[in-house]
Order: structure tokens, then sequence, then C-alpha cells
């Protein structure tokens, strides 16, 4: 299993990308990305208990869910733009416990589907300001840190690149 | 944008870094540092632009403490400061891991669905026969 997710954040833009490959047909991963019995099953930070609010997959339809851990809650919210099975999801997030509103994110997930019933999801989050975006990718990530100098590799890699565009 | 009570505090550091790392001949700059040191001649060769152009890039990189001055007084080689790009690289790693374990566990789970659709499949094939 070498399936890798890869996160491209350009210094400076109000984007990010996150690409990775499943050993599954699109038609499942579209259906763990729609279906709430599934997606409360996978997404949301390691050791948080996650409960949907409210969750209309359809478009025009709104969602809601909230992770709780030690008392806290940390609920998220948006409205499905477009849904297009087996293909694409538009639609908006938000956190909901920032000091103020409007800090909104406009989210598409691309689902390709591969040669040997496998398939690739590309996510493009559209951020209102760089701050938001590099907020959001510092923000909540409480994972323990390795060793950086190995991931530095991978920078000076990257760094070696003239432009490094997200694939 | 912060999230109160989720986050972990990050050095204002960052944002100099990632304002240095902004220009494609800055990066390619630390790209041929990771090398070696190298001075202000030898960078400005492969880049077809002059040394006060390197120079410029190079004070950016100073500031921002991705680069510093060799010992050597003659050639006064710049050599790469790994710090606070380890600082950048671990910004988007723990964001890239977050992710990276949602995904695993939806392997697990997608694995579960393929089972599952084999199943309800063959059922279906019995029910007709």
């Amino acid at each position: 299993m070498s399936n890798k997710t890869t996160v491209t954040a350009e210094p400076g833009k109000q984007e990010l990308f996150i690409t990775r490959e499943f050993d599954a047909p699109r038609e499942l991963l579209f259906k763990a990305h729609t279906d709430p019995e599934i997606y409360v099953q996978w997404v949301g930070p390691h050791g948080m208990q996650m409960t949907i609010d409210k969750w209309e997959s359809y478009e025009g339809g709104s969602y809601r869910f909230t992770h709780e851990r030690d008392g806290h809650k940390y609920a998220f919210f948006g409205v499905n733009h477009e849904i297009l099975a087996p293909e694409r999801i538009i639609g908006t997030f938000e956190f909901d416990g920032l000091p103020e509103r409007g800090h909104v994110i406009l989210g598409k997930t691309v689902f390709e589907e591969l040669p040997g019933g496998r398939s690739r999801l590309v996510h493009q989050s559209v951020f209102f300001s760089v701050s938001d975006r590099d907020g959001m990718i510092q923000s909540g990530m409480e994972r323990g840190v390795n060793d950086g100098y190995e991931k530095l590799d991978d920078l000076f890699a990257r760094l070696q690149e003239p432009n490094t565009a997200a694939a | 944008m912060e999230l109160p009570g989720y986050t972990r505090v990050s050095p204002k550091r960052l944002d100099s870094t990632f304002a240095a790392l902004a220009d494609p001949t800055r990066r390619a700059i630390l790209g041929r540092l990771a090398k070696g040191e190298a001075s202000v001649a030898e960078l400005a060769k492969p880049f077809k632009m002059s040394q006060p152009a390197i120079s410029k890039h190079l004070k950016v990189l100073e500031r921002a403490g991705l680069v510093s001055r060799g010992l050597d007084a003659q050639r006064r080689p710049r050599k790469l400061e790994a710090a606070p790009l380890a600082e950048a690289t671990e910004w988007l790693e723990r964001y890239r891991q977050f992710w990276e374990q949602a995904y695993q566990r939806l392997d697990t789970l997608l694995e579960e669905m393929k089972k599952t659709e084999r199943k309800n499949k063959q059922n279906k094939k019995q029910e007709k026969k």
C-alpha cells in the first residue's frame, strides 16, 4: 500500500490542493464522501468524537458536523453547491468557532477513475485571503512531529523545481 | 484565522520564510545552497543575473534567516540555514499527516465497502437463479 497523500500550498497563494489515490472505484469513493454513516467514520482529527448534526447531501442542501474532545466542541458547516455522482462535489466550508463569521472556504473535490478499479481524489480549496489559508493549515493539526530533517529532502527536491504547481 | 483552543501556536517567522520562498529565483538559490555553500559570483552564474540582483535576493533570504554568511572573509560564501525551512515543511507536513490518517481510515472502509458490494452482487445472482 503506497498511496500517499500530497498537499500542495504554494507560498503567498489563496488555495491549496490535496491529492490521493485509492484502491477502490470512484463510485465507492464518492459514496464515502456523501453517505453520512460512512463519512463520520473517517473524517476528523484522530481521537475526536464526531457527530453529524445536519446532512443534506444534495444541491443547495447544507451540512453541519461537530468534533468533540475533552468537552471542547468544534463545529463546521457549509452548503453543497453541486453534488454530481460519482464525479465531483463543490461546496462551502466554514469553522463555527472563530471570533467572526466570513472566513468561508470554497471547496471542489473531483473523483477520477483510474484503470484496475482504482480512483484518484483531487481536492482544491480556495480561501478569501492567504492568511485564511495559512491559518487553516496551521490550526487543529496537533500531530506529533517526526524528525524535521527527513522532510527537508522533500522540500529541497521541490525547491529545485522552478515552480511547484499542483499536479 | 486562528481556531481558539484548537491551535498550536506557530512562530511569526513562518511569514518571512514563506515570503522569501514565494520567488522562484530565491527557491533556486536555496536549491543551489542545499548542495553546499557558494559565493555571490558563483550563485549569479547559472541565473544569468547581475551580482547586485542576486545580492538583493540574498538579502531577503538572509532577513528570513534562511541564508547566512560563511567564515571565509575573502569569498564571503553564503550557506543554507535549515531551521526555518524545517519549520516551514513541518507546517505543511502536519496538515498532510492529518489527511493521511483520515484517508488511511477511509482505505479500510473502502475495503469493507468492496466486500459488501461483492456479496450483494452474488446474492442478486443467486436470487435470479
